[in-house]
């Protein structure tokens, strides 16, 4: 508790900002809700999984007439087919995964109490692949990405809904990834907090900060900026980067754990994946 | 059809316009045309460029019948939405081109008859300019413009 | 080839709107490699037909400034549920594709 004071008095950030301290993941999750209520108090709950397209009309009319059609639909029918492509020993993804891995992306992350570790959907379907026989595959673009983004398109609808166990090593995946979200980092010496609660709203240059809640329920994108989609860790990746920061190895302990912390912050809200983003 | 390519052929075809009679004749495959993508055309470095080479003339009339629909602020230059509505008959052909693109003529699309006067794509604009619709009807080039800024992100890339 | 486009061609009345998302670099050449420091060759669509029952309806002109994996929508008459629309395309390096969409 005490460590997570301190990086509140370093970040000096104002009182009415969720705290870095508090008592529990529920509480910090009411307290998110709470403060994007204060500063967003027209924008309706559910919308925040559309991020900047929330808050800017100008901006969400161009994502619509882009999503009327959207370009990763082809990356999409790539990760159906290679979702249904038998492994050389026969069986297939559907194996691996509870439903046959159909409508269950918005339970990932999960915590795995038999591994003591957070497992991402990413993680879990490299999993399957090496239980089986298979290379596993390179996380950020590609067949990675499009497989994960089948995935989440069969979740369309469904409420991010991350169970954090009552096991102290899930609340401490869940504590690092906070602590990660909270903590200054690179050469520019920004937290994910100070630009996604902080400055929520307001603008870098041309672009537009999203708030932190429904950051993770549209995943994997497809960025107009690189042309493919990619995954929430080539994200990470992105913008640790961006703060003149050494990025953490996609799947990385580090990075599982933001994501942890982060989709539970977006519980409640409709998983979206795959979009398309600038 | 015939008006079409006696008009054409008195005005003294360019590889445009003899392509267009040409396949609204079926005389060409597809493969056979790639000869006459207009090289000069596309990389104009200006408008007037671009116009002289696709159409012989630079004379565009103002016309409000030409609806484009672009955004105010392009959210990424790179994937730009536009589209482009008429609202006239007799429509031959719709050219997009962005004014201050390096190369200004990002497209050209020739319709025949039973084709509708609209045209829908994505763009990549280098900078804030005007996007200008060309449409060859009645024997002249109409066009209409539309301002777009385009930005530098900030975090995002 | 299932993932390389996608064309969809709905009928209204008369009136059948043609959508396609194809997948395709439309690189313009002016672009350096990260990696490499060497410019990206030019790698677009040059050129589009569009056709109802065999009968072309659209061709289309395309530069380097078309998008990556670029998007194309217009609309025809004359269409009954059930006729064929074919989208072929040919890049600059003579690479093809062509895919067919059932009007419905």
């Amino acid at each position: 508790m005490r460590k997570l004071l301190s990086i509140v008095a370093v970040l000096g950030i104002a009182g009415a900002l969720p705290q870095a301290a508090t008592a529990s993941p529920e509480q910090d999750l009411k307290e998110m809700r709470a403060y994007f209520k204060q500063q967003f108090p027209n924008v309706p709950f559910e919308e925040y999984r559309n991020g900047v397209y929330a808050l800017d009309p100008g901006a969400r009319a161009q994502w619509e007439a882009i999503e009327d059609f959207p370009p990763y639909e082809l990356g999409l029918e790539n990760g159906k087919k290679l979702f249904n492509t038998p492994f050389k020993n026969g069986k297939t993804y559907a194996s691996c995964f509870p439903n046959n891995g159909i409508g269950i992306r918005q339970n990932y992350p999960m915590f795995d109490t038999k591994k003591g570790e957070v497992v991402t959907l990413e993680s879990a379907i490299n999993d399957c692949l090496t239980a089986n026989g298979e290379k596993p595959l390179k996380d950020g673009k590609g067949d990675m990405a499009d497989i994960s983004a089948y995935m989440a398109s069969t979740s369309r609808g469904e409420k991010m809904n991350i169970v954090i166990p009552n096991d102290p090593r899930a609340l401490a995946a869940y504590e690092r990834g906070k602590q990660h979200f909270y903590a200054k980092r690179g050469q520019l010496n920004l937290a994910c907090a100070d630009c996604h609660i902080g400055s929520a709203g307001k603008h870098v240059r041309a672009d537009l900060l999203s708030p932190m809640i429904g950051h993770a329920t549209h995943f994997p994108v497809y960025r107009s900026v690189s042309g493919a989609l990619g995954t929430l860790h080539a994200r990470y990746e992105g913008c640790n980067s961006l703060v003149r920061a050494k990025p953490f190895e996609l799947q990385s302990d580090e990075y599982k754990a933001l994501e942890y912390f982060e989709s539970y912050m977006s519980n409640g809200l409709e998983i979206n994946g795959p979009t398309t983003r600038k | 059809m015939t008006d079409m390519k006696r008009r054409t052929l008195l005005k003294g075809t360019l590889a445009f316009g003899a392509l267009g009679m040409a396949f609204s004749a079926g005389l060409l495959t597809p493969r056979a045309a790639l000869a006459a993508w207009p090289q000069g055309a596309f990389e104009a470095k200006s408008v007037d460029d671009a116009l002289k080479a696709l159409f012989g003339s630079t004379q565009l009339e103002g016309n409000d019948k030409i609806n484009i629909k672009l955004p105010e602020i392009a959210e990424n230059g790179a994937v730009v939405p536009v589209s482009v509505e008429v609202a006239m008959d007799g429509v031959e052909s719709i050219s997009i081109l962005a004014e201050k693109n390096p190369t200004p003529l990002t497209s050209s699309y020739t319709l025949n008859a039973a084709t509708e006067p609209f045209v829908s794509t994505r763009i990549k604009l280098g900078k804030t300019t005007s996007v200008i619709a060309v449409v060859k009807a009645g024997g002249k080039l109409h066009s209409a413009g539309k301002e777009v800024k385009v930005t530098i992100g900030g975090c995002g890339g | 080839m299932a993932n390389k486009m996608r064309v969809v061609a709905k009928l209204a009345g008369d009136v059948t709107t043609v959508k396609a998302l194809i997948k395709h670099p439309m690189d313009t050449g002016q672009v350096k490699d990260k990696k490499t420091g060497e410019l990206i060759p030019a790698h677009f669509i040059q050129e589009l037909t569009c056709s109802h029952n065999g009968n072309v309806v659209m061709t289309a002109l395309w530069g380097a400034a078309i998008s990556k994996d670029p998007y194309l929508s217009f609309r025809f008459k004359g269409a009954k549920a059930g006729d064929k629309f074919t989208l072929s395309w040919v890049d600059n390096k003579g690479e093809k594709d062509s895919s067919e969409a059932v009007i419905s």
